[in-house]
């Protein structure tokens, strides 16, 4: 089976859930698994006012297509759409968008585990958050977790 | 060389990117780092704990043991938080 070329945008305007599955679906009758990450922005409890996210123009796109592209070769997958929003984005928004389509089920819920684990490590984006009271926003850390994360992927 | 910054490293210099001539005993990027670090407060700040700062060279992540290239753009920054 062929691989498939991975669609990757990075963007500050929001994200339509439906329109990208469509996009892999519409008119096909081999695709047996739909899988979709949405990451949204958490209010963090009322503390949080929005979060900023930067990224390094260029290098996110590189990235992501490397990470996607990566993916695409380790799991028979027929699509997989990969979107990443910069700027500000206010708590109940969208964030991030993954979309795996395989022929069964696993391949497709694999591939967006390993995409999500290997995008939150190497992804050249940072969060900034923005506290409701008014205070100046501070840089999110990065969680050892994450990194440790991509160890059970290792081959 | 091109340096470019992102999140806190970036604030903590007070510019996005700058265009310096490296002196020829930097060498690596672990060179470059000890070296932007004695610039002045900013750097200092940005670059005190040296080991935790990533960076890319022409947009491809390195390790601190990495060569620098003749010319290109460098970028440091904290480690990431997307997704």
């Amino acid at each position: 089976m062929a691989v498939c070329i991975p669609l990757v945008r990075v963007q500050a305007e929001d994200f339509d859930l439906a329109a990208e599955v469509e996009r892999m679906t519409g008119g096909r009758k081999d695709v047996g698994a739909v899988v979709t990450f949405t990451g949204r922005c958490r209010d963090e409890g009322g503390r949080l006012a929005a979060l900023e996210l930067e990224h390094y123009p260029g290098m996110a796109e590189a990235e992501l297509a490397r990470i996607a592209g990566e993916t695409a070769e380790r799991w028979q997958l027929s699509g997989l759409t990969v979107i990443h929003r910069f700027g500000k984005i206010n708590p109940g928004e969208n964030i991030v968008l993954v979309v795996a389509a395989s022929s069964h089920r696993k391949a497709a819920l694999e591939a967006v585990d390993f995409l999500m684990d290997y995008l939150k490590s190497r992804a050249p984006f940072w969060k900034k958050e923005h506290p409701a009271g008014g205070e100046p926003g501070r840089w999110v850390e990065a969680k050892a977790a994450d990194e440790q994360a991509l160890e059970r992927w290792k081959k | 060389m091109k340096l470019v910054y992102f999140a806190w490293v970036r604030e903590r210099i007070g510019k996005e990117a700058e265009e310096i001539p490296l002196p020829g005993e930097v060498k690596t990027v672990s060179d470059l780092l000890h070296w932007l670090k004695e610039r002045g407060d900013g750097y200092a700040a940005a670059l005190e704990h040296p080991r935790v700062i990533r960076v890319a060279i022409n947009q491809e992540h390195v390790d601190h043991e990495a060569r620098l290239p003749e010319n290109g753009e460098v970028a440091l920054f904290p480690p990431m938080t997307g997704g």
